[in-house]
């Protein structure tokens, strides 16, 4: 479980985060949405420890992961996996020592045993085989299944993802959608997903915090956001002439 | 100026704390010195040849008189060749090919979230990435001046043995009379500063970088700029006090 409490940020005098609490929980999806530069990515940066907070802090199974120095992070590090949205592999090694590198650096398995960890995780993201190539050789879609692979080859209790489907077609993107969801049920990790992919929202949106002027807007599940009235959050989901036509039919 | 002399000193202090596993940063280091070491030699031993020769010619062309021995023009291009022209160009010359390509490894490392990825990880990212590439300089830097003063020589050799003025015999005689190996010291400390610049400095550009593919070809070349003055400055520094 993860906590965030009134959580600021200031990149000089631009307030992009103005006090943001929440709880994600474990075996769901927690989804973070909001339009371009509402300062999801920002959010998430600050959960994970990538920003600095200016105010506020983040709870990880209780533990303030804020006040915590370099070193004290590390244990709890160990236990986060993230999909960035550009994938973020290391271009210099192939698929295989990609998925092996966290093993390389923090546990003491064999050889033999890290080989076989990166086979179970590529093929859980269906790409057995593809060990021996580099990621300059891949598609969109398989970048970000191969990150995924990297992000949970730890057996991570936390999943951080970060726009999963930008620039990705719809069936890539659903298939991308049901494997974190997948994957979130069968480890119970807390998962937290930033999108503003519709598609997503609607499919795998168990918790959804709605983002804007940088302040929570809005909080619920995919069930709740058809019916809401928040003029905003409508104003948002119901952007396109499609979903206004689907709402109509409800 | 201050709060960047200030970012790069905090940098390379994270760069140098205990690392997470020494065989993976043991790996690491190996496949940089590979990479600066193997990979500059073509270029050093290219550049080394010619300057030996082109030094040897000029001294010879200003000591025309016949009142100076002609195994004088040896002897220079020694002092010449150890003193500035191994460390301070085969330097000038790596801070283009083993610096850029640094600067632009870590900066698009930077700008693709490579960087962000590995301190998810719980990854000390300027340990991993820096230090490697700053102990391949100062261990390959003195090896590769090395190189460069003895192909130097070789290069003189050639332009004695292609030209009349004087003699190879003549040649040999002046590089070992009167040898101060004081200048071996200069030399040598001159390579692993110098190295130590370089990879540092380019490091930090890259590391520091924003935005995209534009501004990764900005800070390389700004490492390689900044490097290059670094490196004539403390060729003055080192060269005052030692010598
Ligand atoms: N490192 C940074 N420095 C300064 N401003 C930033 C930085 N990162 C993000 N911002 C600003 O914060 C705002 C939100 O950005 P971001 O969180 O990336 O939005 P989103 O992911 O929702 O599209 C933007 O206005 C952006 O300019
Ligand atoms: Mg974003």
């Amino acid at each position: 479980m993860i906590e965030i409490q009134d959580i600021h940020k200031k990149f000089g005098d631009n307030e992009v985060l103005k006090g943001i609490s929440s709880v994600f929980k474990p075996g769901v999806n927690n989804l973070i949405i909001g339009g371009s530069g509402s300062g999801k990515t920002t959010l998430l940066k600050c959960i994970v420890g990538l920003h600095e907070p200016s105010e506020g802090d983040v709870l990880f199974n209780g533990e303030n992961f804020t006040d915590m120095g370099f070193e004290q992070r590390v244990p709890i590090r160990t236990h986060i996996g993230m999909l960035f949205q550009n994938s973020a592999l290391f271009d210099s090694m192939t698929v295989e020592e990609n998925i092996m590198f966290p093993l390389n650096l923090f546990t003491s398995q064999s050889k033999a045993e890290k080989r076989d960890r990166a086979n179970f995780c590529l093929e859980r993201v269906n790409l057995a085989g593809k060990n021996k190539l580099f990621p300059s050789e891949l598609s969109g879609g398989m970048k970000k299944r191969v990150g995924i692979a990297r992000a949970i080859s730890m057996q991570p209790k936390y999943l951080f993802v970060d726009e999963p489907n930008s620039g990705l077609d719809p069936v890539t993107s659903i298939l991308i959608d049901d494997l974190i969801s997948e994957l979130t049920v069968e480890y119970n990790m807390t998962t937290v997903v930033v999108t503003h992919d519709m598609n997503s929202v609607m499919g795998i949106g168990d918790h959804i915090l709605f983002l804007h002027q940088g302040k929570k807007w809005w909080e619920g599940s995919n069930k709740e956001i058809a019916h809401t009235d928040n003029k905003e959050l409508n104003e948002f989901v119901f952007a396109s002439r499609f979903m206004r036509a689907a709402k109509a039919k409800l | 100026m201050i709060q960047s002399l200030g970012r790069y000193i905090l940098l390379l202090r994270l760069s140098f704390r205990k690392p997470e596993k020494f065989q993976v940063y043991w790996a690491e280091v190996m496949r940089e010195m590979v990479s600066a070491g193997i990979g500059s030699l073509g270029i050093i031993m290219i550049i080394s040849v010619f300057i030996g020769a082109a030094v040897t010619i000029q001294t010879a062309f200003q000591l025309i008189s016949p009142l100076i021995p002609k195994s004088v023009v040896g002897g220079i291009t020694r002092d010449s060749m150890v003193l500035e022209f191994s460390p301070t160009i085969s330097s000038l010359v790596l801070a283009g090919r083993i610096g850029s390509s640094m600067a632009s490894q870590i900066g698009t490392m930077r700008v693709t979230e490579q960087i962000d990825a590995l301190e998810i990880m719980g990854v000390n990212a300027p340990g991993y990435l820096i230090s490697p590439k700053v102990i391949a300089g100062v261990t390959m830097f003195p090896l590769l001046v090395i190189v460069s003063i003895l192909l130097g020589f070789a290069g003189g050799y050639i332009a004695c043995f292609s030209s009349s003025e004087v003699t190879t015999h003549d040649f040999m005689v002046g590089l070992s009379d009167g040898f101060n190996p004081v200048i071996i010291t200069v030399c040598m400390v001159k390579a692993v500063i110098f190295g130590f610049i370089i990879t540092t400095i380019c490091s930090y550009q890259g590391f520091y970088t924003k935005g995209g593919a534009l501004e990764v070809g900005q800070s390389a070349t700004r490492g390689v700029v900044y490097s290059c003055v670094m490196i004539l400055m403390f060729d003055l520094i080192i060269s005052r006090l030692f010598l």
